[in-house]
C-alpha cells in the first residue's frame, strides 16, 4: 500500500569547502495516512534532515520526496511555499512565534495566505485555540505565555489550515515535564481524534511512546 | 491591513533604536531643506532676472561710471524701449549692520522694473518731491517706514548726510522679486554732485537698457557696446541674466559646496536607516525563516522589509519636511535683516527632500531584503543573533 508520504532513496550532503559531508544515505520509506511516526537517533543522526525534506523546506542531494502524490523535489521555491501552504503544518522546538503578534495573530498568519475572509478566518483561529486549550489567551503576546502555552500556540498555528501533514521537530525540548506532557498528549490527541498524519522528531523515548511507529537513525542511515 | 500593522509592530519592537534613527532623518532633512533653500535662493535671484532687459556698464567694471550723455545714444539704437540710469548710492542707515540696496534711479526705472508694483498715486508723489524715496514693502515692514517718513542716510561713496522722505512703498509682484531696495532720484544725487563734487555729476554706473524684443538682446548688445568702442569708456551690455550670474558665480564655491554638503547629508541619512535596517532585519532571521516556513512568498517578505525601512524613512522625514518651515523662518530672522533679498522654501525643496526620503527608504531596504531572501529556511533557523 502506498504511503501519503513516499521517500525514495533519499540523500543529503552538505559541502565544507571542497568536502563533502553525507547526512543522509539513500533513505527509502513511506508513512501511511493518519500514521504517528517518531523519528529517533543520537544527534547528527540526520533525523531533523530528513524531517526538513520530507516537510519541503530543505532539498535533496539525490532521490525523492513525495508527499501526497506531489514530488515536492522537483517543484520550484515559490511552487514549494506555496505547496507548504497548504500541505504542512510546523512545530518548532523554540515555538518560533513572532512576538509582535499576540496568541491569534500568530495563529491568524498561515490563514492569511488563504482566500477566507475575516469572520471565516476569526473562526478558524478561535476554534483552533479552543482545541489546544487557549480560548482565553488569544489577545496574550508570546512573552505573556508559559513555554508549554507557547508551544501549544504553535500547534494551533500548525494546524488551522487543516494541512495533510503535521511535522514537529523535538516539540517538548524545551519544555518542563508538566508542559512536555501536555504538549504530547495535544499531539496524541489530534492524530487520534483528527486523523492527522504526524512525524516527529524527538531523541526523547518517552516522548516517542505515544508514536504507532518509531523509525531509529543513525548517521544518516534508517537503522 | 494585517501587513501594515505587523510593519508598524515591528518597526516600533525597539523604540529608542527608531526613535533616534527617525530624530536623525529628521535633523537630516532639516539640514537638507535648509542648505537647498539657501542655493535656491541664491540662484532665484538669477531667475528673477527679465529677458528683455539688459544692463551696459563700463567694461572695466562696474563701480567705473558712465556719463549722462550715452542714454539718449543707447536710447537711439533701433529695439530700445528704454534706458533708465543707476547710481549704486550704499551709505549707512543708523547702523552698517542695516543693509539693504539704495539706489539712485532715473524715474522711468519703474516702467524696466514692471515687477516693483507702485500705485499711482505713490509714483506722482514720489516725482513731485526732490528727496522722495521708495522702499520696498520688506524693507518698510522690518524698519516700520511709512508714507512721509523721513530716512537719514549717511554717506560713504557718497559723502554726507542724506535726507530722504518716503514717499511710496512698493510691492513685488513675485515671491522672488527684491523687496528690500530704497530707490531715489537720480537726479538728486547729481544736484548735490554738481554742487559738491562737480567731477562726480552727470555720471551713473550703469544703464538698464529694455529692448523690445529679447530675441535681438545680443544683437542690441553689440550695437550699444560698437557706439562706444574706442571712448574714454568704453561699455559692455549684457543680458541682465548674465550680469547677476556674475555676483552669484563670485561666492559660487561656497554654493557649490553647499549643493554638494545638501546631498552628502542624504547620502548619510541613507548610512543611518540601512544600519538600522541591516539590525532589525539581521535579528529577525529567524522569524523570516518561520515567515517562508508558513509558505509567505519572496514578495511578502519583500514588503514587510521596504515597508518598516519605508515607514521609518517617511517618520522621519515627514516630520524633517514639516520642521522646514518654522526652521527656515526661524533662520531667517536670525540672519542680518536684508542679507538675503528674500527667503522663502521654493517647491523643488520639498520636492527633493520626498524624493531623497523616498530614495533612502528603498535603497536602505535593499540590503536586508537580499539578505533575507537569498538566507535558506533551514540557515534561518540556525541562526543565533
Amino acid at each position: 500500500m502506498n504511503g501519503i508520504i513516499q521517500v525514495k532513496n533519499l540523500s543529503k550532503s552538505y559541502w565544507r569547502n571542497s568536502l563533502e559531508i553525507p547526512v543522509l544515505r539513500d533513505i527509502t520509506l513511506d508513512v501511511q495516512e493518519g500514521e504517528f511516526l517518531a523519528l529517533m537517533g543520537p544527534s547528527g543522526s540526520g533525523k531533523t534532515t530528513l524531517l526538513n525534506l520530507i516537510a519541503g523546506i530543505d532539498r535533496p542531494t539525490n532521490g525523492e520526496v513525495t508527499v501526497a502524490g506531489t514530488n515536492i523535489a522537483k517543484l520550484g521555491e515559490s511552487a514549494l511555499a506555496k505547496w507548504r501552504s497548504s500541505n504542512v503544518g510546523f512545530v518548532f522546538q523554540f515555538y518560533n512565534l513572532i512576538p509582535v503578534l499576540t496568541a491569534f495573530e500568530n495563529v491568524e498568519l498561515p490563514l492569511l495566505l488563504t482566500k477566507l475572509s475575516k469572520s471565516e478566518r476569526k473562526k478558524h483561529v478561535e476554534a483552533t485555540l479552543n482545541i489546544v486549550g487557549l480560548g482565553d489567551r488569544m489577545a496574550h503576546y508570546p512573552k505573556q505565555l508559559s513555554g508549554g502555552q507557547e508551544q501549544r500556540v504553535a500547534i494551533a498555528r500548525a494546524v488551522v489550515t487543516d494541512p495533510v501533514i503535521l511535522v514537529a521537530d523535538e516539540p517538548t525540548g524545551d519544555l518542563d515535564r508538566k508542559s512536555a506532557e501536555e504538549v504530547l498528549t495535544l499531539i496524541d490527541r489530534l492524530n487520534k481524534e483528527f486523523k492527522k498524519t504526524i512525524i516527529v522528531v524527538t531523541h526523547d523515548p518517552h516522548a516517542a511512546e505515544k508514536a504507532s511507529r518509531k523509525l531509529h537513525l543513525d548517521k544518516g542511515d534508517l537503522v | 491591513m494585517k501587513a501594515i500593522k505587523l510593519i508598524f509592530r515591528n518597526a516600533l519592537r525597539h523604540k529608542l533604536r527608531t526613535s533616534l534613527t527617525i530624530l536623525g532623518i529628521t535633523i537630516a532633512i532639516i539640514a537638507f531643506g535648509l542648505l537647498r533653500t539657501v542655493v535656491t535662493i541664491w540662484y532665484s535671484t538669477v531667475d528673477a532676472t527679465m529677458a528683455n532687459r539688459l544692463v551696459t556698464r563700463q567694461s572695466v567694471s562696474f563701480i567705473f561710471p558712465l556719463p549722462f550723455s550715452y542714454k539718449d545714444k543707447i536710447e537711439s539704437i533701433d529695439g530700445v524701449k528704454n534706458v533708465s540710469g543707476a547710481v549704486w548710492f550704499q551709505g549707512v542707515y543708523k547702523d552698517k549692520s542695516n543693509f539693504f540696496a539704495r539706489v539712485a534711479v532715473d524715474d522711468n526705472y519703474f516702467e524696466v522694473y514692471p515687477e516693483l508694483l507702485l500705485s499711482k498715486q505713490d509714483f506722482e508723489n514720489y516725482k513731485k518731491q526732490r528727496n522722495a524715496c521708495v522702499v520696498g514693502s520688506q524693507i518698510a515692514k522690518q524698519y516700520n517706514f511709512k508714507i512721509g517718513d523721513q530716512i537719514v542716510l549717511e554717506g560713504d561713496i557718497f559723502p554726507g548726510r542724506w535726507e530722504f522722505e518716503v514717499r511710496g512703498i512698493y510691492q513685488p509682484k513675485n515671491k522672488n522679486t527684491d523687496a528690500t531696495q530704497m530707490l531715489f532720484h537720480l537726479d538728486y544725487l547729481n544736484e548735490r554732485m554738481k554742487e559738491e563734487t562737480p567731477a562726480r555729476a552727470n555720471q551713473v554706473f550703469w544703464y538698464m537698457v529694455q529692448v523690445n524684443d529679447p530675441n535681438r538682446s545680443a544683437q542690441i548688445s553689440n550695437q550699444i557696446d560698437a557706439l562706444f568702442k574706442n571712448s574714454t569708456a568704453e561699455t559692455k551690455t549684457e543680458t541682465e541674466k548674465a550680469f547677476t550670474q556674475g555676483f552669484v558665480s563670485a561666492s559660487g564655491a561656497i554654493i557649490t559646496a553647499m549643493n554638494w554638503m545638501s546631498f552628502m547629508i542624504i547620502g548619510i541619512i541613507l548610512l543611518v536607516v540601512a544600519n538600522t535596517m541591516i539590525m532589525s532585519a539581521r535579528e529577525r532571521t529567524r522569524e523570516y525563516a518561520v515567515f517562508k516556513t508558513l509558505g509567505f512568498s519572496a514578495l511578502h517578505l519583500t514588503g514587510l522589509i521596504l515597508g518598516e525601512s519605508m515607514l521609518i524613512a517617511c517618520l522621519g522625514g515627514g516630520l524633517g519636511v514639516a520642521l522646514i518651515f518654522p526652521i527656515v523662518k526661524g533662520f531667517e530672522e536670525a540672519m542680518p535683516k536684508g542679507f538675503f533679498p528674500f527667503f522663502f522654501v521654493e517647491p523643488i525643496t520639498i520636492v527633493l527632500a520626498v524624493i531623497a526620503i523616498l530614495i533612502v527608504g528603498l535603497l536602505a531596504a535593499i540590503f536586508p531584503i537580499q539578505r533575507a531572501l537569498a538566507t535558506k529556511i533551514v540557515d534561518g533557523f540556525r541562526f543565533v543573533g
